[in-house]
This record gives C-alpha cells, sequence and structure tokens, in this order.
C-alpha cells in the first residue's frame, strides 16, 4: 500500500453493488489511468461502510472526504475537482439535513459520530479480497499471540474477562460456553459459525463477511485452539452470494499463507474451515436444527440437553457462534480483556451491531456501545424519522422480538434491559415505525413469517400460531370481538410456554407487546372498526378533496388500475369500485388532497 | 403431476454430482444446491435419482426439497421476481408492490405464468434495506420501487434488458 499517496475506497456492499458501486470503480480505473494518476492513486472495493442510506459511497483517504449517492457518470467530476484541482466536490458532499451545511470529513457526519466500531471495525477500510490489507490491521496477531503465547485455558480466562455475550440472540457469555466445550473429553470436535441470517430486516452477519472474512477465519482458529478443535465450519445463507465468493478467496489465502491447515504457525496446531450452505430456513439458526441441516437433514430443532457442546455436529463436541461474536474476538485478545470490559454496561460488555432500517432517515449498519439509548440511535445516528412524521415504535429482535415505544426512548440497550421492556436484542435488526404503521398489521406480518417458518414439528408453534394469524386476521378485516383479544393473549402464553424451541417459546412476542403497548389500536379495529394509522385495507378507503384537489393529474397518471379520473385543472374523482387501495395516489399527492377514510 | 422422463444430460448430471460428493448422504443439501443450479429445479424424477444415487429413501429428499424455502420443485419463468417481504421492506410498502406484480402478472406467489416469462417469489431480505422496498429480476436489484413502477419493470423485462444486464 506504500506505494499509492491517496486511496480511493468504494463501497461493495451488496446494497452499494445494486446501485452500481463496480461500474463506479471501473470508471475510477479507467478515469485515473487517462489521466496517468493510477501510479498515485489507488481505488479499492472495500466492505460495508453501513451508511446504505445514502450508497454508493467513496471515500478518498488519507483527507477523508466522503461523497454519497455517487452514479458512475460523477466520477469524472470527482477526479477533476479533486485530484486535480484538489478541492472537495461540493456537490456529492453529505449534506446535514439540520443545518444543510455539507460535511467534507466522515468524521463529522452525525451519522458516524456516535459509532464504535469493533466488530465493524475493518468493514469500508480494507480491501477484503486481499489479506495483506488485514494483515496490516493487526490481522492473525491475535492468533499468533494465542498459539505462541498462551494454554487455551489462558485464552479461554481472556475471553471470560471480556465478558462478551453471544451476539446471535440468546447473549450466553461466549468465554463459558467455551470453557464447557473444552471439558468434554473427545479426540474429534468442531467449531461452527453461525452465518445463517434468517432474521428479515438483519444484514450485519453479512457484511462482515462480505467486509471482512478474515476476523472470522481467525475467530474461529483461536476458538478451535481454546476447545481442543481441529475442524470449522461455516453455516452460510445461500442467498448470500457475495459473503461466500469473499468467504472463499479469504479461505484459501489464509491456507496459502499457512494461517489454517497443518502445523499453523509452526506450533503443530491443525485447523482447517469447511463451508455448509444452508437454504433458506429461519429455525436452522437454532444450533440444534443448525446441526441438523449440515448433517444434510430437515432442519428441526432437538430437545436440549444434550446441549451442542456435549453432543453436536455427528453427535460430537461443537461449539457454535454467531459471526458477530466471532468478529469481537481477535479485537479482544489484541487490545485486552480490560479495554473491552471498559466498554458497554455492567452486564453487556462492548458493543452492538444493528441494522437500522425502516422509517428512518439514515438506514444502514451502526455499532455502539451497549448502554446506548434508543433515542441516540434512531434520532441522533439515525437522523430521525422520514419526511417529518412522528416516531410510533421500534421493533427489536426481528419475528422473535417486540416493539418498544416512545416510553421506552431513553432505556439504555443491553440484554437484559431489552428482555425487561418486553423484547430482546435478538441479532439486532431494529425497525423503526412511524404513525402510519398499523401495528396490528406488524404483528400479523411477523406471524405470517413465523407461519412459513415453523418446522412443524411440534404442536404449539405448528397449529397454535396459525390460529393466532387467523384472529389477526379477521381483527384486521373488522370482524373481531373483544373476545379475540382475551383469545389472543392466552393462546400467546400457551405457545410461549410449551413450544419445543426458541422459535416457537418466542413467536407470540411481537402479538404480546403490541397488545400491551398498543391496546387502543386493536380496540379500535374491533370496536369502531377502524384502523388508526389507515393500513388495513378492509378499513379504510381513498377518497379526494375536490377543495384540495389541484387537478394537477399525478394521481391519475400513477394508479395503477384507472380507478381516477378527471379533467386537468379539475377535482379528480376515485371509482371505489375499481380502487385497490395500494395508496399511491396518497403518497403521490403533493397537496394533500387524498385522505383516507 | 405427469411424469417427465430425465434427458440424459440430466440423468449424468445428477450422478455426477452425487459422485463428487462421495454419494455421502451428509451432503444432501449440497447435492441438492448443485442439482438445482445446474437443472434449475428439483421435479419428482430428480429427487427419486438422488435417492437411489445416495442411497437413501426418496422421502427423505423430499422432506428436505420441502422444508428449506430455496429448493423449486416448480420450474422457473426466464425472469425469476422477487420481491423482498423483509420487515424493511414491508413498513416501506412492499406488500403493495408485490399485490401489484400479482394482478398484472395475474400469478401468485410460487407460481410462474402460463408464458413461462415470468415467475413471482417473495423472499426475505436481500440486506440492500436503504434502497426498500426492493425487487429483484434475476440477479438485478431494483430499489425504491413503488406500485406504479411495476408495469415498467415488467417492460423492461419483455423487452429483453435482463440479457444486456
Amino acid at each position: 500500500m506504500a506505494d499509492y499517496k491517496m486511496h480511493i475506497l468504494v463501497c461493495g456492499g451488496t446494497g452499494c453493488r445494486a446501485s452500481q458501486a463496480e461500474q463506479i470503480v471501473k470508471n475510477f480505473k479507467q478515469e485515473l489511468a487517462q489521466k496517468s494518476l493510477d501510479k498515485e492513486i489507488k481505488v479499492v472495493t472495500t466492505g460495508c461502510f453501513g451508511f446504505c442510506e445514502k450508497g454508493p459511497v467513496v471515500k478518498i483517504i488519507p483527507d477523508n472526504t466522503f461523497y454519497t449517492q455517487v452514479t458512475p457518470q460523477d466520477v469524472t467530476d470527482i477526479v477533476e475537482e479533486h485530484f486535480i484541482k484538489g478541492r472537495p466536490l461540493k456537490r456529492l458532499l453529505y449534506h446535514n439535513p439540520k443545518n444543510e451545511f455539507s460535511v467534507t470529513s466522515a468524521k463529522n457526519i452525525d451519522f458516524y459520530k456516535k459509532q464504535v466500531r469493533i466488530a465493524l471495525r475493518n468493514c469500508g477500510f480494507i480491501n477484503p479480497e486481499n489479506i495483506e490489507e488485514y494483515i496490516a490491521r493487526d490481522g492473525y496477531a491475535a492468533l499468533g499471540m494465542a498459539l505462541t503465547e498462551m494454554t487455551p485455558e489462558q485464552a479461554i480466562q481472556l475471553v471470560k474477562d471480556s465478558g462478551l455475550r453471544g451476539r446471535g440472540g440468546g447473549g450466553f457469555p461466549t468465554g463459558l460456553k467455551w470453557e464447557i466445550t473444552r471439558k468434554v473429553q473427545n479426540s474429534q470436535k468442531y467449531v461452527v459459525c453461525n452465518a445463517d441470517e434468517g432474521d428479515p430486516g438483519a444484514f450485519m452477519d453479512r457484511s462482515i463477511l462480505e467486509g471482512d472474512p478474515h476476523s472470522i477465519i481467525e475467530a474461529m482458529a483461536i476458538c478451535g485452539y481454546c476447545i481442543g478443535a481441529s475442524n470449522g465450519l461455516v453455516y452460510i445463507r445461500a442467498e448470500y452470494p457475495l459473503a461466500i465468493h469473499r468467504l472463499k478467496i479469504a479461505l484459501n489465502q489464509a491456507k496459502e499463507y499457512g494461517l489454517l491447515g497443518k502445523d499453523i504457525m509452526g506450533t503443530g496446531f491443525n485447523f482447517d474451515i469447511e463451508i455448509r450452505y444452508g437454504a433458506g430456513a429461519f429455525v436452522c439458526g437454532e444450533e440444534t436444527a443448525l446441526i441438523h441441516s449440515m448433517e444434510g437433514s430437515r432442519g428441526e430443532p432437538t430437545f436440549k440437553p444434550p446441549f451442542p457442546s456435549v453432543s453436536g455436529y455427528q453427535g460430537k463436541p461443537t461449539n457454535v457462534n454467531n459471526v458477530e461474536t466471532f468478529a469481537n474476538i481477535p479485537v479482544i485478545f489484541n487490545k485486552g480483556a480490560e479495554w473491552f470490559n471498559k466498554i458497554g454496561t455492567e452486564k453487556s460488555r462492548g458493543t452492538k451491531v444493528f441494522a437500522l432500517a425502516g422509517k428512518v432517515n439514515n438506514v444502514g449498519l451502526i455499532e455502539v456501545p451497549m448502554g446506548t439509548t434508543l433515542r441516540e440511535v434512531i434520532f441522533d445516528i439515525g437522523g430521525g424519522i422520514r419526511g417529518g412524521k412522528r416516531f410510533k415504535a421500534v421493533q427489536t429482535g426481528g419475528p422473535s422480538g417486540g416493539c418498544l415505544t416512545e416510553k421506552h426512548l431513553d432505556t439504555p440497550i443491553d440484554y437484559d434491559n431489552l428482555i425487561l421492556a418486553g423484547s430482546m436484542m435478538g441479532s439486532g435488526g431494529m425497525i423503526v415505525m412511524d404513525e402510519d404503521d398499523c401495528m396490528v398489521s406488524i404483528a400479523k406480518f411477523y406471524l405470517e413469517f413465523t407461519l412459513d417458518e415453523s418446522c412443524g414439528k411440534c404442536t404449539p408453534c405448528r397449529i397454535g400460531n396459525k390460529r393466532l394469524f387467523e384472529l389477526l386476521e379477521k381483527i384486521t378485516q373488522g370482524k373481531g370481538t373483544m373476545q379475540d383479544l382475551d383469545r389472543l393473549r392466552m393462546l400467546s402464553n400457551v405457545i410461549k410456554d410449551t413450544s419445543l424451541c426458541g422459535l416457537g417459546q418466542t413467536s407470540p412476542n411481537p402479538v404480546l407487546s403490541t397488545l400491551d403497548n398498543f391496546y387502543h389500536e386493536y380496540v379500535a379495529h374491533v370496536n369502531s372498526k377502524t384502523c388508526p394509522a389507515g393500513q388495513c385495507k378492509a378499513l379504510l378507503k381513498y377518497e379526494v378533496d375536490a377543495e384540495m384537489c389541484t387537478g394537477c393529474t399525478l394521481c391519475f397518471r400513477n394508479c395503477p388500475v384507472g380507478a381516477i379520473t378527471g379533467e386537468k385543472k379539475m377535482p379528480h374523482y376515485i371509482n371505489q369500485s375499481l380502487c385497490i387501495k395500494c395508496g399511491v395516489c396518497y403518497d403521490k399527492c403533493k397537496f394533500k388532497a387524498i385522505s383516507i377514510v | 403431476m405427469p411424469k417427465i422422463k430425465l434427458s440424459e444430460y440430466a440423468t449424468t448430471t445428477i450422478k455426477e454430482v452425487c459422485a463428487s460428493f462421495n454419494h455421502n448422504e451428509g451432503e444432501l443439501i449440497n447435492v441438492l444446491h448443485q442439482v438445482q443450479h445446474k437443472l434449475g429445479y428439483l421435479p419428482a424424477e430428480v429427487q427419486e435419482l438422488v435417492a437411489i444415487e445416495l442411497n437413501i429413501p426418496v422421502a427423505k429428499v423430499y422432506g428436505v426439497v420441502t422444508f428449506y424455502s430455496f429448493f423449486t420443485m416448480l420450474p422457473q419463468g426466464e425472469n425469476p421476481i422477487s420481491v423482498c417481504m423483509g420487515t424493511a421492506c414491508y413498513v416501506r410498502g412492499a406488500e403493495q408492490v408485490l399485490d401489484e406484480f400479482r394482478r398484472q402478472l395475474k400469478i401468485d406467489v410460487g407460481e410462474t405464468s402460463a408464458d413461462g416469462k415470468f415467475s413471482l417469489n417473495a423472499l426475505r431480505c436481500v440486506g440492500a434495506c436503504g434502497l426498500a422496498p426492493v425487487v429483484m429480476v434475476g440477479d438485478r436489484v431494483h430499489g425504491r420501487v413503488s406500485p406504479s413502477d411495476v408495469k415498467k419493470i415488467l417492460a423492461e423485462c419483455k423487452d429483453g434488458c435482463l440479457t444486456h444486464n
């Protein structure tokens, strides 16, 4: 890297690639070559920067200039202004929506100010397809230290001292898990990395694997050394082609450099990693189901105990950790347990990555110290609610979690506080909802997901959730009774208490938390047959306010079914028998002339 | 479902894939991934042959194929359309977009249009939540899709833009 004076970092995460990031890289290379700058400036495709809302993102180092929403056509301008004239190209800088000033350096953008990036330390900074860039950032130093300077017991003690808890959702202490697996006597053990990220709206594991795959390989090798395993398996979703591609490259490079395989660093320690593919089943995030899936069977969970640490893959002791958990390990070794301990809260140390999405201004991947409040996450980092609407709820923990409301905004986020508030950490999906979201529909949406994903093995989950869904459907159609609301709660509790695995035990959470926090919305659906958020189709009607309508024809042109009629500059009219209630006219109208009644 | 006769190509492909995994039944999911990748889908006849090759009951193969959403027993359309129904896309109106595709194509989720041009699926989160709601046509990602964009996307597919991308 030393030969180049400057680097152009282009985000190569899935979101930015979908917006032509690859073409941007190509154009930069071409443009630099034409201007004979290609010996001084290097173009690097990195992992996700996290600021997906403003993608594709381009960052120039060393001066840290941050360009947002770059298109392939902008490349000529950037090269001309930034590199030839030596001044930032104002047009593409990030504009602070609060004061309309443009911000040059990434460090001064509100989105990044409160973040502490540990698991995401290399994402958006290094080229994930080049092992040397990882090594230059202290990569594989932790593995070297563990193998040459520590006994497995000492290494486990370090992880225990750090207070790291599993980032996949449950929050089980990682060091303790390793110790339990170490103590089981068996000549064959396995380290498994759970990269079956099934929570809709969470994409941190994918981003880490895409942006920093070596950190996972290094951590798995350390884990292998600690528990006495020489085989590692990464169970990854087949829907993540880019992550798989980069992981494969990283595995080959690590083997080439002698950091995987036989006699690693001449210490006599052997460790190798294979990839296993998931095939789209949410329940496979549960460790026993995951193990069955790796063995080639249906991913149905089995009763614990025996825990995988005793009898897991092929009946051998198996240690299963999540991607984000592993991503923390090398840093803990490099910087020490005490350093890690200082970040976060008493019972939840370190940071947590969240996929912030939904009705928030800055959608993206963020990492904050445990104990940060929801308000800081949503309003400071997330930039508040889109379109100036009012905040209503934030859903954490995916289909297993719950909805938190305004009264929870100042709760410091950690494992225990979220459970107390009736939700859970989960893998870190965080979906923000505004006043237009109907909470009964949201509960129904999650139930529909659970129905699809329930493996069908135990009755409470298979049939109970179906009945819950039917009750919710009845309510959203305006056919519910007050008795149904009691039934919802009772059935939810039964499912929670009697299901076999984590999926079933947590599946009623979205229903229970919305019942607790938004009971009045349920009551409105039942008693007055209205949907306060105006979302439940059966209960609403779109109408044009003739006085407000300017006859701009925008709604007429956008209506997908031709239900809107009217002359230019004359009030329009919606034909209710044709209207499919898609809401396009409502969204498109610039004069607030369309109302939901 | 009418019986189809496997082509020689399909038969050799399946046998080769199974052989490459040493006919190990523990590799069933990997075998199915590869077979589907090469043949496009996994009809009953394909599953029967996989079962014979791996020396396991067809019921087990069928059980696995139907368990995982990634595997399909129906041929996909020339333009496989997937609407992301992850939570982030859902709260930004993915359901309306999906409804519009249903309406325009006159097929339901999981079906293929009669002319074989389109198939429609709902998938869970492609991780491009910044672009929500997201629709994928083949490998191409369309971001911030509204129901009124659906017509345009379908027209683009018919013009064969897919081959250029």
